[in-house]
């Protein structure tokens, strides 16, 4: 039945949200204009709130409505049918919503209205200004889901469309406008994973945060509070830097344990777009955090806040308006929406810059010359550094944008990306790590103590020993492992050391006095061991897969070409490296069950989700279920199963790398499955396996015939006719009364085991029928052609296919896991600046004023910022 | 000098370093006739070019070359790039699943002897992400 109420209420709640955040921006901007920072006009408050608790109502609206859609099943809205289907867990369900364009805005409408929400609880001085800078942007986000046309020109796309208005072309809705499809089109099989369930949402936070300090600035710089908006605005930063940098770490994570690029960072434009904010917003935390110090850098401050909010626009117009194109694997569908996005982006840049622009000579600037001797000149060149990265990703990454704009104007331009995209940003991001290890391992150090000469040469001799001998060391032992190492590598190596001793040697001094002030150095130690992390994993990481069967299909360029996948019979050991590794067999996920069933006990029926347990399914003692039992499956992702054992250590272990076939994706999905040991990661993915749309090719029926007992070479295994028996396996079948079916037992001894095949011999009203059992891993067929009761005389067709095979890549990465425990200090030394900075703001609300109250205007420039 | 305008000049030096290193280390979209005049210039730095796959008659793609059994990292095929010539591309690693299906092919590398040797291949499937028809409307209801 087609229900249009849901669709209805959903979209009337976003027509509210949009309306009722028109309303909140306009009515907190007359409650604020023209007073002082929190003296408002209790009117226009008290309706501004009103309108942002109606706006935040029917966002929550927006949300239930679209996931009673999806819940539901309710396909005839469009939104259900293209991102999931019936058989789509619960868990994934939420993941539907960040599949499409709509609900992605949805979410990050939604991180607004929580964000707006506490700011009104615990910043009621600013609630005025802040709160209309928030209403303006929800105004231009709930804009983008409007999904209204006024004057032929559509305002944004709304999830709630119905199928049928999506598809208007489609002839079944001409003969029937009520259809409705059963089962919908699914979910992105690559989403199907529990960090795509809090990945975004994480993501999004991050980007909702980066609203904060900009609505902060921008109030600051209307109301002519130029400096107190610093101290609210910085615990906001630092959360907006945690989980932004947790986020992308957590995008990383996923890539590598998903897709098959075999590794963590691909440098994609949709990566570049979240990663070049973040350095800008680390570098604003910096500007920030000096200012409350030192009361220097508070232009720099301004420009790092505001530029980060605008580069988050950026991203989302480079992401979700299809000007990438061909440039990226995963950017969104092109919805028509690029004009609206670039007003968005247009109005913020105009309205910020211009602000800052008015405002920016009674912005107080020290006075002091920063000396080499000040810790401030070093963190200042440190947020510098991280701008230039910045830089550098966001200028390449736009390149389509350059092309876009040339092809407006009506210059055709053919520019691309680098072709070595890895190689173009490793050659600055490598010596921005390199800076920013040294630098926040020295400004760290002087930050807590007076700087001379004398006591500056003492506190770096410790840390900077241990450096060089720890970097001795480690070059010795690359060295002894027959590696090379550049220059480049050596000073990252270098320096990023220098990071974490100077860093650690400044907690252990800080426990003594308050641990609480050691959130800075416990981040830092935790980014340069992310670098250490990426240095040996990405610099050192080793594809093992070498292809040694020495048969080279072409000698044309054999020189220096990498040759990085190996096949794999199944069944047959291979060395590879210092393992010996076999491919053993497809196997299914079936719920319920702790390990991965093998296809060849699993009778698989119509129904694709179920299939019939040919014999016991049990691991350990216990048993799952019995021989004929009806097993429920997961049927998109075959796991093959391939068997590692260290030649050396003889360990052995076992990985399951998956695969899908997946139409509409286009062919065959691969995932990698990864051995995680304490110093590296093997990991492993499918390149290729037979062509599985296409039917195998079967050799001609050889026909034998065969007495009870009698023994064969079946495709070079042995095999023992052992004796004919009632059939077990009959479900299928639909047999009733009076049928008659029998069948054989063979037993065929293989490389490994033995299988018992059971070709099926069916009577059925006086009608032959034969069902052929086949053993995947011998490439064997069996059927039962006849029976000769008289004289006790069976005929069966033996039938051979070319064996199973996989293709394999395997790497070796090595401590790889520096770089996850990195990004977890990382995120505690954040958590535990914001929990020191909070108490700061707490403890002193009004009395922190700041040294320089009426800026005097100064028309020289900065000294620095 | 100050210390904040050395700082400055240093700071657009290094901005300036990195708009020259994008700018001769971005690539170019290019048709298969340049691709062999570069190489033959000697000019060995790797091209974007665009194209499509040969069809017969039957929508099968034709002269690929794809044997796993023999050796599975060797993948070739022909590309016809936007203005109709047609040129052998070699790409030493598996034949990409969904290869088949694709309409629009980009592949980045360069012209070796009378070949191109691909290092990636970018496939444009013909709805990779926007459904357009719906399975079996006709057959329910």
């Amino acid at each position: 039945m087609l229900n249009t109420f849901i669709g209805d209420a959903g979209h009337l709640s976003v027509i509210l949200a949009f309306v009722a955040a028109t309303v909140a921006a306009y009515s907190y901007f007359m409650a604020s204009k023209g007073r002082a920072l929190g003296d408002t006009d209790a009117g226009w408050l008290r309706l501004a709130r009103g309108a942002f608790f109606v706006h935040s109502a029917a966002v929550v609206a927006i949300i239930l409505c679209l996931f009673n859609i999806i819940y539901e099943h309710r396909y005839e809205y469009y939104y259900a049918w293209s991102h999931s289907s019936n058989h789509l867990p619960v868990h994934y369900m939420i993941s539907c919503f960040w599949e499409g364009q709509e609900g992605s805005f949805l979410l990050w409408i939604f991180w607004h209205v929580v964000i707006g929400l506490a700011i009104m609880r615990f910043n009621r001085k600013w609630e005025a200004p802040v709160m209309a800078v928030f209403s303006f942007v929800q105004l231009f986000l709930t804009s983008m889901i409007l999904g209204v046309v006024i004057f032929n020109v559509k305002i944004g796309s709304s999830p709630f469309i119905l199928l049928r208005d999506f598809l208007t072309d489609l002839p079944v809705f001409k003969l029937n406008p009520n259809f409705v499809p059963k089962d919908g089109t699914g979910l992105n099989a690559l989403l199907q994973n529990y960090w795509m369930v809090i990945h975004p949402p994480t993501l999004f936070l991050g980007f909702a945060l980066t609203l904060v300090p900009f609505a902060f600035a921008i109030a600051g710089l209307w109301k002519r509070e130029l400096t107190t908006w610093v101290k609210p605005a910085l615990p906001w930063s630092l959360f907006g830097g945690l989980i932004l940098g947790v986020g992308i770490v957590m995008g990383a994570y996923w890539a590598y344990e998903t897709l098959n690029f075999g590794g963590y960072w691909n440098w994609d434009p949709v990566e570049n777009a979240v990663y070049s904010p973040w350095l800008v917003l680390v570098a604003s935390v910096h500007g920030l955090v000096l200012w409350q110090r030192s009361r220097t850098a508070l232009r720099t401050s301004f420009v790092l806040v505001i530029a980060t909010f605008l580069l988050i626009l950026y991203a989302t117009f480079l992401t979700r308006s299809g000007v990438l194109g061909n440039a990226s694997v995963h950017s969104f569908t092109d919805l028509g929406l690029s004009g609206q996005l670039l007003i968005y982006l247009g109005a913020f840049v105009v309205l910020a810059i211009g602000l800052l622009v008015s405002r920016w000579k009674d912005i107080p600037v020290s006075e002091k010359e920063l000396t080499t001797y000040s810790p401030e000149l070093w963190v200042f060149i440190g947020a510098t550094v991280l701008c230039l990265g910045a830089f550098q990703v966001l200028f390449t990454t736009s390149i389509p944008v350059y092309n876009a704009f040339l092809g407006f104007i009506g210059i055709k331009s053919n520019l691309a990306l680098p072709a070595d995209q890895i190689a173009h940003y490793t050659k600055i991001q490598l010596w921005m790590g390199v800076f920013v290890a040294f630098l926040s391992g020295l400004a760290q150090i002087m930050w807590w103590q007076r700087n001379d000469k004398e006591t500056l040469t003492n506190s770096l001799t410790v840390p900077g020993i241990l450096t060089l001998l720890g970097a001795a060391l480690v070059i010795l032992l690359v060295r002894y492992n027959k590696l090379t190492m550049s220059p480049a590598y050596i000073a990252l190596l270098t320096t990023a050391l220098f990071g974490v001793l100077a860093n650690l040697g400044m907690i252990f001094t800080l426990l003594k006095r308050r641990v609480a002030l050691s959130g800075g150095a416990v981040a830092h130690v935790g980014i340069a061991l992310m670098l250490l992390g990426i240095l040996a994993s990405a610099g050192y990481s080793n594809i093992i897969s070498k292809n040694v069967s020495g048969m080279v299909y072409s000698k044309e360029f054999t020189e220096e070409l990498n040759r990085d996948n190996v096949l794999l019979w199944r069944n047959e050991m291979a060395p590879m490296d210092g393992y010996d590794i076999s491919y053993t067999g497809q196997y299914f996920d079936v719920p319920g069950v702790p390990e991965y069933v093998n296809k060849e006990v699993l009778f698989r029926t119509d129904d694709e989700y179920k299939a019939l347990a040919r014999s016991d399914i049990k691991f350990g003692d216990k048993l799952y279920y019995k021989a004929g039992d009806t097993v429920e499956i997961l049927p998109e992702n075959t796991y093959y199963r391939v068997e590692y054992k260290d030649r050396k250590s003889g360990e052995a272990f076992t990985l399951y790398p998956r695969a899908q076939v997946n139409e509409e994706m286009g062919g065959l999905l691969a995932s990698p499955d990864i051995k995680k040991f304490l110093g590296h990661d093997i990991y492993s993915h499918i390149s290729s396996v037979p062509d599985p749309s296409k039917e195998k090719d079967w050799s001609e029926v050889k026909e034998h015939v065969l007495s009870v007992g009698d023994t064969i070479y079946l495709n070079d295994y042995f095999a023992v006719f052992r004796n004919v028996e009632p059939a077990h396996e009959t479900a299928g079948l639909g047999l009733t009364k009076g049928d008659i079916a029998i069948q054989a037992d063979f037993v065929v001894s293989g490389e490994k085991k033995q299988y018992h095949v059971h070709p099926v011999f069916v009577v059925r009203n006086r009608l032959i029928g034969r069902v052929p059992d086949e053993v995947e891993d011998l490439g064997l067929r069996l059927s039962f052609v006849n029976v000769d009761p008289t004289n006790k005389k069976f005929t069966f067709g033996v039938s051979t296919t070319q064996k199973d095979y996989i293709i394999l890549k395997a790497t070796e990465k090595p401590f790889i896991n520096l770089l996850w425990s990195g990004t977890l200090l990382m995120a505690l030394g954040f958590g535990m600046a914001i929990a020191k900075h909070r108490r700061e703001a707490r403890r002193a609300p009004q009395a922190a004023t700041p040294v320089v109250k009426k800026p005097r205007v100064s028309r020289q420039p900065a000294p620095i910022a | 000098m100050k210390k904040s305008h050395i700082l400055a000049i240093a700071v657009i030096a290094v901005a300036i370093g990195i708009i020259m290193s994008t700018v001769g280390d971005a690539s170019v979209y290019v048709s298969f006739r340049e691709a062999r005049e570069r190489a033959a210039e000697g000019n060995l730095t790797k091209v974007h070019v665009v194209g499509r796959l040969p069809r017969d008659g039957q929508k099968n793609i034709m002269g690929l070359e794809y044997n796993p059994t023999l050796d599975p990292n060797y993948f070739a095929f022909t590309l016809v790039d936007t203005n109709r010539i047609a040129q052998r591309v070699i790409f030493f690693n598996p034949k990409p699943q969904d290869f088949d299906k694709s309409e629009q092919v980009v592949i980045t590398g360069a012209m070796r002897n009378d070949v191109f040797v691909a290092d990636k291949i970018l496939l444009k499937c013909p709805s990779k992400y926007v459904e357009k028809d719906i399975k079996g409307a006709t057959a329910s209801r």
